[in-house]
């Protein structure tokens, strides 16, 4: 049994926390542009957090379901529903059989995440199921997903089996149900930001006075031009205080690389392997998920932090996911 | 910086790339040692990785390696003066060890993989612009490059693309004002100094001399890319007809 895509939306893929090892081969990482959402909304169905999800960018796209689901909706909001219900994010929905979700634009944010219990049984290309676009590998056939794909749903774990069958009790009628709890809006907090937290970047002392001054004083835009690959920002004109000639070598998700022009380019998911513009600055690992809801338009501002403060953050945003997960986990295996 | 302790090697240095990778670097240009240190490093992690490494990207003068900090942190808990220690830290002084350790690794010979190339014609448009912009012949460029011996400095821009080091000066052509959309796979360019070859289709602005039928990138196969940082290449030149005999035997 499986979903059904009725229409595909904007740009729906399936992702999961990428693929690992390849690099050095120029495969790129992909994976989900927001790993904190994609995290949470497998551990909300029960899943390992790195299986592959829907990745729904912008305007989502409007599903079948063939069989009873357990499913999670974490990210952007792209107002998901059924009929006229409105499905909860944040937290496990179960969905009837033979119902229709249709998602709209988005609400807030920019990417909806949406996990179903079991993951989705797709092969794994070089270990992992995430989608490259661009090398047609990956995904769902190495693509974006169309009208008429038909996605097959894997087995589910035990304690989402179990709560699936829970809530479908407490469904009776309604096509959909879900528990009171969910992920707090406390620990969402931080996607509220604008102030995107970075440390300096390998070529940061290159660059004018003014434009370092610049780099955090100013707001960026991002601008149209702006996808999985990466996001072109405008704002002040940032410039080396010399020309220099930089070798290509590997960049990070969140490294700023500034070509000559000007205009800051912010990597994501789908950066190639190597760069070789000069990297102004580096986003924080755990401010990703802030840049990842971004859209085009959006204005943002960079503050500076320390490497040793970007780790215990690193460390600390861990840990609150260690602890989600247990606390998920204890949720689902307690009654209702 | 804690660089400072193990800076037998002046040259040396090792930077963040955010707070979950480290580059160590040989050196600030393109430089056939450097290129060696690289693969004598690469060498070394393949036998040998730290606790939290994930993975490494090799570069023309510099290796970056990528590690979990939770893990990295957890492994090296208890650091001999008790001092608290940043993961990048830890990290960058077990490269500097590595890359400090008397090499009892030896030096290996370089892989060498030939490359059938067929040269001109539908397979290569820009031949003729190239020779042209030289004063050569087009049957000139094609011994001119297929004569070296290219050094596979690393693998990036796209899946299984080598940056090729050892192009002769004399077929060095810039890049077309006009890019391409779309370049076939398997398109053999050149682009200012360098040379190489597109392993999937993407638009590209290098002129495109030749073609070869062998696939670059095959994501069903370990490894997936035909070449890795380190190899020697020679292009091979073949006949239009030799193309299309090794396109049917690949399939």
């Amino acid at each position: 049994m499986s979903i059904q895509i009725i229409r595909p939306g904007l740009l729906t893929s399936l992702q999961d926390l990428g693929r690992i090892g390849y690099q050095k081969y120029g495969v790129i990482a992909s994976g989900g542009m927001d790993p904190f959402a994609l995290r949470l909304a497998n551990l909300l169905v029960g899943n390992e957090e790195g299986e592959a999800v829907l990745e729904i960018t912008l305007m989502g796209p409007t599903l079948l379901v063939e069989q009873d689901v357990l499913i999670a909706l974490t990210g952007g909001d792209t107002a998901a529903r059924i009929g006229d219900a409105e499905l909860p994010m944040w937290r496990p929905v179960f969905v009837k059989k033979g119902s229709v979700i249709t998602f709209g634009g988005c609400r807030n944010g920019c990417r909806t995440y949406m996990a179903v219990a079991g993951g989705f049984a797709v092969p794994r290309v070089l270990g992992s199921k995430s989608t490259y676009l661009r090398a047609k590998i990956g995904g769902y056939q190495g693509r974006a997903l169309a009208v008429d794909d038909v996605l097959a749903i894997g087995e589910p774990s035990d304690v989402g089996k179990l709560f699936a069958k829970r809530l479908k009790e407490r469904a009776n009628d309604s096509a959909h149900a879900a528990p009171h709890w969910g992920i707090t809006a406390e620990l969402l907090q931080f996607y509220g930001e604008r102030s995107v937290r970075v440390i300096q970047g390998r070529h940061f002392s290159l660059f004018t006075e003014e434009s370092r001054r610049d780099l955090f004083q100013q707001s960026f835009v991002i601008t149209p031009q702006s996808d999985r690959m990466g996001y072109r920002l405008t704002g002040p004109v940032l410039q080396l205080a010399e020309q220099e000639e930089v070798l290509s070598e590997a960049i990070s998700p969140g490294t700023i690389q500034v070509p000559s022009e000007g205009n800051p380019i912010l990597l994501m998911a789908d950066r190639q392997t190597t760069g070789g513009y000069p990297r102004i600055a580096q986003v924080v690992s755990v401010d990703i998920p802030v840049v990842a809801q971004c859209k085009p338009g959006d204005r943002i501002r960079f503050r500076e932090i320390s490497l040793a403060e970007a780790e215990e953050l690193y460390l600390a945003r861990e840990q609150e996911i260690k602890d989600l997960k247990a606390g998920i986990e204890l949720k689902m295996r307690s009654s209702l | 910086m804690t660089n400072n302790k193990y800076n037998r090697q002046p040259d040396v240095t090792c930077h963040p790339l955010g707070d979950a990778a480290a580059t160590i670097e040989f050196a600030r240009r393109i430089d056939p040692a450097a290129h060696e240190q690289v693969r004598a490093l690469v060498r070394h992690l393949e036998e040998c990785r730290f606790p939290g490494m994930i993975e490494y990207v090799p570069s023309f003068s510099s290796v970056t390696v990528f590690y979990d900090p939770r893990e990295v942190k957890r492994q090296w808990q208890t650091d001999e003066n008790g001092e608290a220690r940043t993961a990048f830290q830890l990290v960058s002084e077990w490269l500097m060890r590595a890359v400090a350790a008397p090499a009892e690794a030896k030096r290996q010979a370089p892989r060498i993989v030939e490359v059938p190339v067929c040269y001109g014609g539908e397979y290569g448009p820009d031949l003729g612009y190239v020779a042209e912009s030289h004063g050569l012949t087009e049957k000139e460029v094609i011994q001119i490059h297929s004569a070296a011996a290219y050094t596979v400095y690393m693998i990036g821009f796209a899946p299984g693309f080598p940056y090729l080091g050892g192009m002769s000066e004399r077929i060095a052509t810039p890049r077309r004002s006009n890019p391409r959309l779309t370049i076939p796979a398997g398109s053999v360019g050149i682009g200012g100094q360098q040379t190489g070859i597109y392993p999937i289709e993407t638009p590209g602005g290098w002129q495109v001399i030749g073609r070869t039928p062998v696939r670059l990138f095959q994501p069903e196969k370990h490894p997936p890319s035909l070449l890795m940082a380190g190899d020697v290449i020679r292009f091979i030149p073949i006949t239009p007809e030799e193309y299309q005999a090794y396109e049917e035997e690949g399939q």
